[in-house]
């Protein structure tokens, strides 16, 4: 069995007694989405304001374990002030990172990229939810706020 | 320490239970989540093996030896399925499904389409699993029923205080034996009461009651009751409808197939009689047999000994979990209280339940995290989630010991 240190990092922790962008955006102009995770009932609430192609705002309220909110606040930090493409780069990734290669499922997304060795570049502290991998129920936590964006990024772009 | 009933041998019976010996990372396992699914001893497994090894074959078909030896023995868990809730007639009104939420379906979609039109009113409870939501939900979409739903109280209790009101009308009344949820135990005697005096028929959800303690389903004046097999002892794959001949008689059938049937052309089918009307197809037969051992193996502890020992056991978890924890906030009736079973759901400070469980899984400690499939009522309890601790005949005080060391270790990982 995996050990809780691969689960609960110092970073993970932090975030989730300290979450950034927590609050509400006014709608419009931002949009909100909401995402359920029908396992354990955690719900968030995503707040996303597209300006000119880029990610001008966001907020997050709900609640929800310490994997769903911290993934939740570490996504918050990484894609405001990054443009539509970059962030849904960085979708792609986070999903690939958090796939189970041996049972293959997870991939609603679309087909996989072959990700190597996770870029420090790229993923920041989000790294640090790697661990989540070894602990599959807990998947559906961690990438409950990435599918929500998913959709407030399509909404956003429908309007 | 509470007094120690003197037959009751908590560590025999641990230790007819295979899986209980499991050792996980040096801990050894600490079994809390019986609500969910319980485990087998021995004897169940044993009965089962026993029947593919040596008895199998099709029931109700074949003219030879063993298949005839098969159907006694599939029909001999029908009866002590029956005989386990007192049911007054099991060869024809018990009903083997796959679980009790085929119970349900079979009774909302038979029962359900036959009696309840347009304009129609049943009533349920605030604290139902969604077994015995969803399939009159479903009839719902379709028709222009009401439900009515009764409350639960500050007490987590129904509140019955308007109880004829609530029935005034209505043609079927369900509700739960007991919360899988707040381990309250509910008080049929009034609604059964209060239902026949309103012309409804009352069905009973016994998946968390019949396995505990002893239930009479002619005392209570039931008329529909369904439970599972696999929180009993029992295998999955194995569920119990109960209801009066009278009932099923009147009942369509449900799903259609071989068994069911006492004759097919090629433009209409006539049915089989009870109970085999109600069962298409091959039916669990394993399933039926481990039902019958592990019922056997509850008979012979005794279900009134069973239950004196889950209500001295909730009692010290009570105790101890308040004790050890002031920010914990139990869901459910404290200690010593009347009615009160051995679930106990809580919410430990701001640690979501599912952080809680999976730092109980480090120690070998398993409890259920989640809505435990009642999310109407966990949103009447103004929460997501609740980390659920469930006691049965196999834990004892040193399991509750240890979830109490194990959550002090939750506790300073997220302080
Ligand atoms: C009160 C209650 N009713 C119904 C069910 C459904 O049981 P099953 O999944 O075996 O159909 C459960 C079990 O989760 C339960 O606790």
């Amino acid at each position: 069995m995996a050990g809780l240190e691969d689960l609960y990092r110092e970073i993970i922790l932090d975030h989730y007694r300290s979450p950034r962008n927590r609050g509400e955006l006014a709608t419009p102009p931002a949009v909100r989405i909401e995402g359920f995770n029908p396992l354990c009932g955690d719900e968030i609430v995503l707040y996303l304001e597209v300006t000119d192609g880029v990610v001008s705002d966001v907020k997050i309220s709900g609640q929800g374990c310490s994997i769903s909110q911290s993934s939740a606040s570490m996504m918050s930090a990484a894609i405001k002030g990054k443009d539509v493409g970059e962030v849904r780069a960085l979708i792609r990734s986070f999903k690939a990172m958090m796939s189970i290669p041996e049972s293959g499922h997870e991939h609603d997304d679309g087909p996989v990229e072959e990700i190597g060795p996770i870029d420090p570049e790229t993923f920041g502290e989000l790294a640090a939810l790697q661990g989540v991998v070894k602990f599959p129920v807990r998947i559906k936590c961690a990438t409950l706020s990435w599918n929500t964006l998913v959709q407030a990024l399509d909404e956003a772009a429908a309007n | 320490m509470a007094i120690k009933q003197s037959e009751y041998d908590v560590t025999k019976i641990k230790s007819d239970f295979p899986l209980l010996d499991r050792v996980q990372d040096g801990n050894k396992i600490v079994f809390l989540d019986s609500a969910a699914s319980s485990q087998r001893p021995y004897s169940v497994l044993e009965a089962m093996d026993d029947y593919y090894k040596t008895t199998h074959a099709n029931v109700h078909r074949g003219v030879y030896a063993i298949a005839e030896e098969a159907t006694r023995r599939y029909e001999e868990g029908r009866l002590a399925a029956g005989r386990l809730i007192n049911a007054p007639d099991p060869a024809r009104e018990i009903i083997l499904t796959k679980n009790v939420t085929e119970a349900y379906n079979l009774v909302a979609y038979t029962w359900g389409r036959a009696n309840l039109h347009d304009g129609a009113v049943i009533v349920l409870t605030e604290s139902e699993h969604h077994a015995n939501i969803v399939p009159w939900l479903m009839l719902k979409q379709e028709r222009d029923i009401t439900i009515r739903y009764i409350p639960i109280g500050d007490d987590f209790r129904l509140d019955l205080s308007n109880l004829d009101e609530m029935v005034k009308g209505a043609k079927f009344v369900s509700v739960t034996g007991a919360s899988n949820v707040l381990g309250t135990i509910t008080d049929l005697e009034p609604i059964v009461k209060a239902a026949h005096r309103a012309g409804a028929l009352v069905m009973a959800d016994g998946a968390q009651l019949v396995p505990h303690r002893p239930v009479d389903v002619q005392a209570l004046d039931l008329d529909l009751f369904g439970y599972t097999g696999h929180k009993l002892l029992g295998p999955t794959g194995i569920g119990v409808l109960w209801a009066r001949a009278a009932i099923l008689e009147e009942m369509p059938p449900f799903l259609g197939g071989g068994e069911m049937i006492n004759d097919v052309r090629l433009d209409g089918f006539t049915t089989n009689e009870l109970p085999w009307k109600f069962e298409a197809g091959t039916p669990p037969i394993a399933e039926s047999v481990g039902l019958g051992a592990a019922i056997r193996y509850l008979e012979e502890i005794g279900l009134e000994k069973i239950a004196a020992h889950e209500a001295e056991l909730t009692n010290y978890a009570l105790d101890s979990l308040c004790e050890h924890f002031p920010e914990i906030e139990i869901f459910g009736p404290g200690a010593r209280t009347e009615r009160r079973g051995g679930v106990i759901s809580f919410r430990f400070g701001d640690i979501h339940p599912h952080d809680v469980s999976q730092v109980l899984d480090q120690h070998g400690v398993c409890v259920r995290a989640g809505h435990h499939c009642a999310k109407p009522l966990m949103r009447r309890l103004g929460v997501n989630a609740t980390t659920r601790v469930s006691l049965y005949l196999y834990n004892d005080e040193h399991d509750v010991d240890v979830l109490i060391e194990a959550l002090t270790a939750v506790k300073k990982m997220f302080a």
